[in-house]
């Protein structure tokens, strides 16, 4: 396949996950600032959205407070901010629209009604329509988008390069949702094991939708120790870094075999497999679970580069 | 001016009000018969219900057209129009005949011109003509190319003026467009009219993309071995054809490259991909000779190839289609057409010219200035309706004008007869009512010749217009060819005739 189209259908995929992980942020930061039972100020929730969507920045430069109308604004619809859903589904549907040969019809009708649809909402129009029927929308859309692509395209190398973009992008949210809100809202030691605590750690399960898995799994009460292992080691919530990260590894070990090329990129990610296999959540927290979700974020990232220029960039 | 409506018998055309009611039990053209009676069997609101139906259909596929310079949505949806236009077997097995006629008369000619000249030597066509032509390319003369094949896909635009009157009113021998409309067209009126295909016997169009990939293998240079490698070429997203090279690609399950996915080395294309370089050997591609290569043509394109001449002069790489056919569908060459059938094949033209004055001829000029308000005045070297004078919807002042332009340059120009183009049924505001069509079918010149039944029914939707052009407010229409029972029309990919 050609190495610009494994670019755009990589990223098509992470556009679309984006705006899907964009509409949980929002949507548990909405529900978080309807139970405002925690000490903190009113627009707490809303700057850790903006935190955690890498927005912070950006939105401080458009001036006015974080409200909740102007965030979800500016991470739902300003068409100038490149991580916003508008933006997002915009550039997934432009990237899917270029690929046209690559994926199948079912999947481009579904990219492209989600595009057509994105267009006749507007910041007014969900204020009065209900902000959850919006992140619903998006998440919805995101989820048949993948199952649609799932369910009709050929097991093949454009399907792959969608998988890990999908993944990759998964990574990176859940890894920054969980730092954030365990980093920079973690409440005063004498909150611990409070009401604030549960709802902030349920809304946190609540947002990659593990809410009830955490049930099933520890059948015990939200503890920040075991939320933070289900969302980073365990091999069976696929939401999980070590999920991501075993399926990247196969996806990456399979391009290695078919085009036997040594891909540093390759290496890379399962050196990373490795750590999320073995290391145990009692010793990251001792070392500090934001050392090491800052490592997982760095390392990220530079195995986004490795794919690009082993795989994407002109020979 | 009254038009030959492909519908109704009759002499005059009716006036729209009265079009629906008058033709409802008598004097329908027997092709349109079987569609005319399910159609006065079908509900009142049934067509502008489907005609909803369409428009969300063809948005969610994503049919678009790319019209530039308005600003805002660049995007748009081409009309389509919901009544299809109907061609009976005998008919289409006739403009076949002389289809195929034509183009095998274009491909010797174009091959003529860059090896031997003969047509030029016999003075059938004046020599200044092509080799002072801005579309010869000098470039070309004496490259050897597979199977001497020059406009392996080229699109003949037709028009009729009474039961048995077809005229061709030019030839596309470089990147001919519009074969995506085709296919989607027909895709949406069997979603949208399951019922008609079940009572109509329509020959089917959805082979083209399979035709079109065995044409391109067909054509592979001398120099590849092996199963052809073939890839659609497109000058990339903003091309306003974007959506059809897409699709094509799609259809024919290859490759779509843009410039900078190719390279060359040794003489050889290679196309980059994730495992590495892949040898390419035949190229549909989609771009002007100009942009192709900037070592050799314009050296500011930026989506061309450096060094794929030097490839395709080599014999390594097949350009589908060849560099240089421009000169062959030039305004300037049309008149000379059917001399090139009775020149290269000895035969009659099954195909008529429109009558044509060549203003470089004193008699043609003097004629065309005494009747400039009746004729139609076209530019050799200009495209898609701009540089024309159409005199009978002209005012003096404009046709004064033009005049002084022709006078000044009479080589320029050609004029030909304004046509009463034929008109068919087509769904407008008001119901339905007659609008003026053309038709262009596509013609694929591989080891056979292949042409799927039909073509793009292009439409003029403002009532009177003659302009069917899409960035004129043209709109498209499915083209059935009726399949009769003597001889299933051809829908196998080999040849036929």
């Amino acid at each position: 396949m050609l190495s610009r189209a494994a670019d755009n259908l990589y990223w098509l995929n992470r556009y679309v996950e984006r705006a899907e992980s964009m509409a949980r942020i929002l949507g548990v930061a909405h529900r978080m600032s309807m139970q405002s039972t925690h000490g903190g100020t009113r627009n707490d929730e809303w700057e850790a959205a903006l935190i955690i969507a890498g927005c912070d920045k950006s939105f401080a430069l458009h001036g006015g407070p974080a409200t909740r109308r102007a965030v979800i604004d500016f991470l739902a619809f300003a068409p100038d901010n490149p991580s916003s859903i508008h933006a997002c589904l915009k550039a997934g549907r432009e990237n899917a629209r270029a690929m046209r040969a690559q994926i199948t019809s079912e999947a481009w009708e579904s990219i492209n009604a989600a595009w057509l649809e994105m267009r006749t909402f507007s910041i007014a129009k969900v204020e009065a329509d209900g902000f959850n029927t919006f992140f619903d929308w998006v998440r919805e859309r995101s989820q048949l988008f993948r199952g649609v692509a799932e369910g009709t395209m050929q097991r093949d190398d454009a399907y792959r390069f969608m998988r890990l973009g999908t993944l990759l992008e998964r990574a990176d949210s859940t890894a920054r949702i969980l730092d954030v809100k365990y980093h920079v809202l973690l409440p005063s030691a004498a909150d611990i094991g409070g009401a604030v605590d549960y709802y902030q750690w349920g809304a946190l399960l609540r947002s990659v939708s593990a809410f009830r898995i955490y049930r099933q799994i520890y059948r015990d009460s939200i503890r920040p120790l075991k939320v933070a292992e289900l969302l980073v080691l365990r091999e069976d919530f696929p939401r999980s870094l070590h999920a991501c990260f075993a399926e990247i590894v196969s996806i990456l070990q399979y391009l290695r075999e078919s085009y036997r090329r040594d891909y540093p990129s390759v290496r890379l990610a399962e050196s990373m497999l490795l750590k999320l296999r073995y290391d145990q959540i009692d010793t990251i927290f001792t070392g500090g679970l934001h050392e090491y979700l800052t490592n997982i974020i760095d390392s990220n990232i530079e195995l986004g580069a490795a794919i690009a220029r082993d795989f994407m960039q002109p020979n | 001016m009254t038009a030959f409506d492909e519908m109704d018998l009759g002499p005059a055309t009716q006036s729209q009000s009265q079009s629906q009611t008058q033709s409802q039990g008598q004097g329908v053209r027997a092709p349109y018969r079987d569609y005319k009676r399910w159609l006065d069997a079908a509900p009142g609101d049934m067509l502008a219900r489907r005609r909803q139906e369409a428009d969300l259909l063809f948005r969610r596929l994503g049919i678009t057209f790319a019209v530039y310079g308005e600003g805002g949505d660049t995007e748009r949806l081409i009309p389509f129009d919901i009544v299809p236009r109907i061609i009976a077997a005998k008919e289409w097995k006739r403009l076949r005949r002389g289809l195929k006629q034509r183009v095998k008369a274009l491909n010797a000619f174009l091959d003529d011109i860059y090896h031997k000249r003969e047509i030029l030597r016999a003075g059938t066509i004046p020599e200044d003509l092509i080799l002072r032509n801005a579309a010869y390319v000098n470039h070309m003369r004496d490259v050897t190319i597979a199977r001497q094949t020059y406009t392996h896909i080229a699109g003949i635009d037709l028009v009729r003026t009474a039961e048995n009157e077809f005229y061709v009113l030019e030839d596309n021998c470089r990147t001919p467009s519009g074969v995506s409309y085709m296919l989607e067209n027909r895709e949406a009126m069997m979603r949208l009219f399951p019922d008609l295909f079940a009572q109509v016997r329509v020959a089917p169009v959805g082979h083209y993309p399979d035709a079109l990939l065995q044409t391109l293998r067909e054509s592979a240079p001398p120099n590849c071995e092996d199963e052809p490698t073939v890839a659609l070429l497109t000058p990339g997203v903003y091309n306003s054809a974007y959506f059809e090279h897409v699709f094509l690609a799609e259809q024919m399950g290859i490759e779509l490259v843009e410039g900078g996915d190719l390279t060359v080395k040794d003489d050889i294309v290679y196309m980059r991909t994730v495992g590495g370089l892949k040898r390419v050997d035949v190229l549909y591609r989609r771009l002007d000779d100009d942009f192709l290569d900037p070592r050799v043509f314009r050296k500011d394109s930026m989506i061309g190839v450096p060094g794929i001449f030097a490839a395709y002069k080599a014999g390594n790489i097949t350009l589908s289609n060849a560099v240089g056919t421009g000169v062959a569908d030039d305004k300037s060459i049309y008149p000379y057409v059917p001399d090139m059938v009775r020149f290269y094949l000895g035969e009659e033209p099954i195909l008529a010219n429109v009558p044509t004055y060549v203003l470089r001829r004193p008699d043609d000029l003097k004629y065309t200035l005494e009747h400039l308000p009746e004729l139609v005045v076209k530019e050799v070297h200009g495209s898609g309706g701009y540089g024309m004078l159409v005199g009978p919807k002209s005012s003096t002042a404009e046709i004064e004008a033009f005049r002084a332009k022709i006078v000044a340059k009479p080589e320029a120009y050609i004029a030909q007869p304004t046509l009463a183009l034929s008109t068919c049924p087509t769904f407008v505001e008001s119901g339905i009512a007659p609008r003026h069509v053309d038709l262009r079918p596509f013609v694929l010149s591989g080891e056979t010749m292949r042409v799927v039944p039909g073509g793009l029914t292009r439409v003029a939707l403002r009532e009177g217009s003659l302009v069917v052009n899409s960035s004129q407010g043209g709109g498209t229409k499915d083209t059935w060819v009726l399949e009769d029972d003597e001889t299933p029309d051809n829908i196998a990919a080999g040849g036929d005739d």
